[in-house]
């Protein structure tokens, strides 16, 4: 049955879908209504929800019921997810399996409560200390935010690795029809690695501290061989008219809504332009992107940030076409009025001239 | 068909409810439906505004760069968001609460509704009365859909507002009628 939900109350109710029994949070616009609609539903299937006494107090809670080996998960909006770092840095170390959530706002410092793409660096090249990785998935509606977060709790468990949802303050609050189509997780396979008391077996250990020299370059060659692993097998990606385009959009999240309806009405002009929106941000699919730069004239990364996405198109693409770039910042989203207008500067002169022209007379 | 609404008034005035009930009346009825609330960190009294598209294809962008129709319970609101009603656009306005010296060349529809819900005994439902006038002039579809909703969310102790409501609804639907 289909349900109108905002994408807060997707994710949350997709966690306990997966089996998520513990959830820790701390308030914070524009993700509340995940933590709202946690702390209605988790008494209501037995789980523990705390609201905790601050970020950094929700994610080193995360980080105990992860260790004793159950389906744990935060939820925050960019200041807040700033303050988890540490937190997050330590869970990676530890490789303990989580889930953590963050509804982008505007930045930098408190910001604004609007929709913003601003934190990717963060989310895919770490954010906090050390060499290490978390999955990121980017949904772009609510139906793919439920899908999403059900899926994250198995990429987290089958990895042990933290996995965060890269969404915004669109992507949170819009409601949209939301069907769980997916099997409410019952009786999940027991963890040998957890902390679940050593009786009749031998002790396990969950850390990240290696102080002895030598065993801590050794742990991260093992973490880099498991990135390795995720990035063959774990990319995902959407791809749109990519055969047949000489213009590529690549966008996510909110972003990626507005150039498909870009790619939409581009049908009506003469431009052939075709769009790849990542689901994954890390791994990024690096390869799609590759293929589609050694066909197309040219690359046009969308984002809500000043361009953080487009330093990772521009490594897959290296230099095989030109990258551009348009973006908002600070709560700015873009129309796709703006979005075919940055299409007509950067396309070569004779087709732009048509297209400006039809834009003229639809307006 | 692909109908961008939006709906603005203040805080509390109900306009979250009303496009909650277009929206969960259109996803009944099998459309696509896309309903964004953009509240900024406005306090009660503020200006609310809510993006409403239901259409019969896939909504891409939830956002109204141009909208078919502009339902408006105060006088901030009608400033605000006039500007972005399409040139052939709908106009429905809260006549109790917006006056205006010149009307604007669009399709205008004058709804008293803080008056009529006054009469009908609480001004909580004037957004329930610009409901069911705006659906008796875009008919987008029946208004049963509507009464089924209120009918699930108003239950238990609430259950004696459903009549209220209903009441609210058809006098809106009146309006237009005697148009």
């Amino acid at each position: 049955m289909k349900q109108l939900l905002t994408g807060n109350e997707a994710a949350a109710e997709a966690a306990i879908q997966a089996g998520c029994r513990y959830y820790y949070g701390y308030p914070i616009t524009p993700q509340n209504e995940l933590i709202n609609y946690m702390s209605i539903r988790m008494p209501e299937v037995g789980g523990a929800f705390i609201q905790a006494e601050s970020e950094i107090a929700a994610i080193s809670m995360v980080h105990g019921s992860a260790a004793a080996g159950g389906r744990a998960m935060t939820s925050s909006s960019s200041p807040g997810i700033s303050l988890k770092q540490e937190g997050i840095s330590y869970l990676a170390g530890s490789e303990l399996p989580c889930v953590m959530v963050n509804i982008q706002r505007g930045g930098p410092g408190l910001g604004d409560i609007s929709a913003s793409q601003a934190d990717y660096f963060q989310a895919v090249k770490g954010g906090g200390h050390g060499d290490y990785h978390t999955v990121v998935l980017a949904p772009s509606s609510t139906q793919e935010m439920a899908d999403l977060v059900y899926d994250a709790f198995d990429l987290a468990d089958k990895y042990r690795n933290p996995v965060m949802i890269l969404g915004d303050a669109q992507i949170g609050q819009l409601m949209e029809p939301v069907e769980f189509h997916k099997k409410p997780k019952k009786n999940l396979p027991a963890k040998s690695w957890a902390l679940t008391g050593a009786e009749g077996r031998k002790k396990n250990v969950v850390k990240s501290f290696y102080p002895v020299k030598g065993q801590l370059e050794e742990f991260n060659a093992h973490l880099q061989k498991k990135y390795r692993t995720i990035e063959e097998h774990e990319v995902r990606y959407e791809a749109i008219n990519t055969h047949k385009a000489d213009v590529i959009l690549v966008a996510y999240g909110t972003s990626a809504r507005i150039c498909k309806e870009v790619v939409k009405k581009s049908q009506q002009y003469k431009f052939r332009v075709g769009m790849v929106r990542p689901v994954t941000l890390w791994p990024f699919p690096k390869e799609i992107i590759r293929k589609v730069s050694e066909r197309v004239e040219c690359i046009l990364t969308v984002e809500m940030s000043a361009g953080q996405m487009v330093e990772d198109v521009k490594l897959a693409v290296e230099g095989r076409c030109p990258v551009h770039f348009y973006g908002r910042t600070g709560g700015g989203v873009p129309t796709s009025l703006e979005i075919i207008k940055k299409i007509v500067e950067i396309v070569p002169d004779n087709r732009a001239a048509n297209t400006l022209l039809q834009l003229a007379e639809v307006k | 068909m692909t109908e961008k609404i939006i709906l603005a008034g203040f805080g509390g005035q109900g306009m979250m409810l009303l496009g909650k009930l277009l929206a969960q009346a259109a996803m009944a009825d099998g459309k696509y439906v896309t309903y964004f609330p953009s509240y900024g960190t406005e306090v009660r009294g503020g200006t609310a505004v809510y993006y409403l598209i239901i259409s019969n294809e896939e909504i891409f962008s939830p956002l109204i760069e141009e909208a078919d129709t502009l339902i408006v319970m105060n006088q901030p609101s009608y400033q605000k968001y006039k500007d972005m009603l399409k040139p052939d656009g709908l106009l429905v306005l809260n006549s109790s609460m917006i006056k205006l010296n010149n009307l604007p060349d669009v399709k205008t529809y004058k709804i008293p509704a803080t008056e009529i819900a006054s009469k009908l005994g609480n001004v909580l439902v004037s957004n329930v009365v610009m409901l069911g006038a705006f659906l008796a002039i875009k008919k987008l579809f029946a208004a049963h859909l509507i009464l089924d909703q209120l009918q699930a969310m108003l239950k238990g102790k609430k259950g004696n507002l459903f009549s209220l409501n209903k009441q609210a609804l058809e006098s809106g639907m009146q309006v237009i009628k005697n148009v």
